[in-house]
């Protein structure tokens, strides 16, 4: 009985990494990857070595040393004697506000935008056109210079409100000062207030937590949860006897009377932006450099979201809003219930390119001074102490933390609602 | 993604440090070209005028430097560069001095790695206010906004004077002296405030200068003068000893109406060692014998400089204060050459 034979083994010849294209393709990757380790060993080395040759040695020890510089907006407490790792965190925190303030307006102005641009009323959407092609095709650094020129010199300073007859008063009854510093809008207050806690202790990342804010919240997930519960009961009765008992007094009361009685125990009030001296007190301060960046930022990054959002209406086919109409919906619930979740599968990962362009582009803020961490940490702060590759690197972690953050929680959402396959 | 961007950053660290360490001196030489860094604009110290030619008192120094070493002062490429860019662009090798109104610190010499080879302005820093303020004190500015340009020192001064006076402030923090002069003017901030000699040449290009009182207060010591990255000692004694000549020169009496007649050798040997006709001072600079009459030639002595940037028959108006010579009773004083 005669057997089949393997073929002959081949022999492994070392000239076959190159010949063979079973090994050639491994082969390159194996030389890519060395020559570019090589090169990361050269640049480090070099690095490390010309800095050590002028005396600068990668340290870190300069964060816990006194910053020295007055930051104005700061969201915690902060002095001049507070260190540079403190600092770095009131930038950060700005860079937040900033963003998420940037992120959200945005959006309402981008989807406002997208969906008027398809309206079928000629002028609104070549206006929308016209927006469009406007912010898009101008540089945002422009934008933010410009906003802010404007506010400044538009605006009248807080001496204007001053004497017998201002050239300029204060709007909405009294409470709202519009200067060339900034919008002065009333603060919210507690004349009995519950007090803060104090977290960790005396360190640099140290914040309070305002127990009054807790107690408000907590009240308000309760009444929520409440209001709820009855929603569910309501229900189970119109599952039980076809009738659905009224409930919206019920739910009304139950999430506005404990929020009313708990701001009247805490001694909630208004506190009103007042001219003292030479400036306004008393009341939020929304500084100008906060407002010229955000609006600036909002402006330019609607114009790509509106696009984001046509494109994605358009996307979905004719046949769907034919087909909806024909079960008999109204042209609001097609665009809710049929349209929309289609139309989001789209919008979305585009969406979430924007966001963090917005965020990046965030750090153009110390064009107009407004104190971020490009500006704290990767400006002061690297100019006064000369870290700056410290700095610098540093400051890539950060924005890309913010950035894989902002992906992480958009990718999620978009798990969400994207088709799901059965 | 993130390897490549530190490595970015470290290539970026990596040739800013290589540069540095060259022989500053030869490389002008082969260049033909003295960058020096100035402002971005501030009238009598560094800005160009309708022809686009820089001018000023930073500006001087600049050219001097490079009339000692080429022999030409217009062999220079001005580097306007703001508070905070001009440390990195003097350390990564962009420019080979910096005349910009920069005060010498401890940190930035010792930390910073960086030069300082002599001063060519004594300053302070001070406070103006529009007239319409009322305000005769700098301890009255309780509440007040205040413009201020970010990357300096008296940004930091500015927070230790509140601070120590126990009154609160606003910082708006600015990039460029221009920007400042803009809010300040708008009315954006009450008070702008950085050196006194700043203030006075930008409140001489305000169409109302009269209209803004510069305060009493002087809140610290600001000497201002040119510098150069640690380690280049060579080079360093160059642009010391063309700034000393300057000096040395008013002390003498050599001006550029003199100039000339002086160099064809006088009685006195400090001045023809100065200006080359005795001794070979130019030889152990690595110039030539003539160094220091160039430097001279460029725009006359520190005094005739002074006079025609800043000094009190122009629009910025500086008396010489500190700065007249020690034989005048201020803090100029050239060692000696020989
Ligand atoms: N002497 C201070 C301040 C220097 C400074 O920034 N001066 C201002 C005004 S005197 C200036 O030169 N501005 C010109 C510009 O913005 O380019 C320092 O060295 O930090």
């Amino acid at each position: 009985m005669s057997t089949l034979t393997d073929p002959p083994k081949e022999q492994f010849r070392l000239s076959m990494l190159l010949y063979d294209t079973r090994y050639r393709s491994g082969t390159i990757q194996v030389i890519a990857m060395f020559g570019f380790m090589l090169l990361a060993a050269w640049l480090i080395n070099n690095t490390l070595s010309n800095l050590a040759a002028l005396g600068k040695p990668i340290d870190f020890g300069f964060f816990s040393e006194p910053a020295s510089y007055d930051i104005n907006q700061r969201l915690l407490e902060y002095t001049s004697r507070d260190t540079h790792l403190r600092a770095a965190l009131m930038g950060l925190l700005n860079t937040l506000v900033v963003a998420v303030l940037g992120c959200i307006t945005a959006t309402v102005l981008g989807v406002i935008i997208g969906v008027l641009r398809l309206s079928s009323n000629w002028l609104v959407a070549r206006l929308m056109t016209i927006y469009v092609e406007m912010f898009r095709n101008v540089p945002v650094l422009l934008w933010i210079v410009f906003v802010m020129a404007i506010l400044i010199e538009t605006l009248p300073a807080p001496s204007a409100f001053r004497g017998e007859s201002p050239e300029a008063t204060m709007s909405l009854m009294d409470s709202v000062a519009v200067t060339n510093r900034g919008v002065y809008i009333p603060e919210p207050l507690f004349s009995r207030s519950l007090g803060d806690i104090h977290l960790l202790g005396q360190s640099s990342l140290r914040f309070d937590v305002s127990l009054d804010l807790i107690a408000i919240l907590v009240v308000l997930g309760l009444s929520l949860w409440a209001a709820h519960r009855v929603t569910l009961r309501a229900n189970r009765i119109q599952e039980a006897t076809g009738d659905r008992p009224k409930t919206w007094h019920v739910r009304t009361a139950i999430i506005v009377g404990p929020m009313l009685v708990l701001l009247i125990a805490l001694g909630f009030h208004l506190g009103y932006p007042a001219l003292k001296g030479f400036n306004f007190q008393g009341g939020t301060h929304l500084r100008n450099s906060l407002i010229a960046l955000w609006l600036a930022l909002s402006l330019y990054t609607a114009a790509f979201i509106a696009e984001i959002v046509r494109a994605g209406i358009m996307a979905i086919s004719k046949g769907q809003t034919e087909a909806a109409s024909a079960l008999g919906l109204r042209s609001n619930r097609i665009m809710r219930l049929v349209i929309l979740p289609q139309a989001l599968r789209v919008i979305i990962p585009p969406l979430i390119s924007n966001y963090l362009n917005l965020t990046k582009n965030s750090s153009l803020a110390i064009a107009v001074g407004y104190m971020d961490i490009t500006g704290t940490l990767g400006g002061i702060t690297m100019n006064q102490t000369g870290r700056e590759l410290e700095c610098v690197l540093l400051l890539m972690l950060v924005y890309l933390a913010i950035s894989l953050s902002i992906s992480a929680v958009m990718n999620w959402y978009n798990e969400a609602v994207k088709l799901k396959e059965r | 993604m993130k390897k490549s961007v530190i490595l970015g950053a470290m290539t970026f660290a990596g040739l800013a440090a290589g540069a540095a360490s060259a022989g500053t001196l030869d490389d002008v030489k082969a260049r033909g070209k003295l960058n020096c860094g100035v402002t971005t604009g501030l009238v009598g110290f560094a800005a160009p005028n309708a022809n686009g030619e820089w001018e000023g008192f930073d500006v001087a120094v600049c050219r001097a430097v490079a009339a000692a070493v080429l022999g030409d002062s217009n062999a220079v490429e001005f580097v306007p560069t703001t508070g905070k860019t001009r440390f990195t662009a003097l350390a990564s090798g962009e420019i080979d001095m910096l005349a910009r109104n920069t005060t010498w610190t401890f940190s930035r010499d010792v930390d910073l790695k960086f030069e300082f080879v002599g001063v060519n302005y004594y300053d302070g820093q001070g406070f103006m206010v529009p007239k319409e303020l009322g305000v005769s004190s700098a301890k009255e500015l309780d509440g007040a906004t205040v413009c201020i340009q970010t990357g300096t020192t008296t940004e930091l001064n500015l927070a230790d004077f509140f601070r120590s006076n126990n009154i609160s402030y606003e910082p708006v923090p600015i990039e460029t002296n221009a920007e400042a002069q803009q809010q300040y003017l708008a009315g954006a901030c009450d008070v702008y405030t950085t050196d006194a000699s700043g203030l006075a040449a930008t409140r001489a290009t305000f169409d109302d200068p009269a209209g803004h009182v510069i305060l009493p207060e002087i809140i610290s010591k600001e000497p201002l003068g040119p510098l150069v990255r640690h380690g280049d000692h060579e080079w360093g004694d160059v642009v010391r000893w063309s700034l000393n000549a300057l000096v040395a020169a008013e002390e003498l009496g050599i001006t550029s109406a003199n100039l000339s007649e002086m160099a064809a050798g006088t009685e006195n040997p400090e001045i023809n060692r100065l200006l080359g006709t005795e001794g070979t001072l130019g030889e152990m600079l690595g110039l030539s014998a003539d160094w220091a009459k160039n430097a001279i030639a460029a725009q006359g002595n520190y005094g005739e400089i002074f006079a025609k940037n800043i000094g009190e028959d122009t629009p910025v108006g500086l008396a010489r204060g500190l700065n007249a010579q020690w034989t005048e009773g201020g803090l100029l004083y050239a060692p000696p050459f020989r």
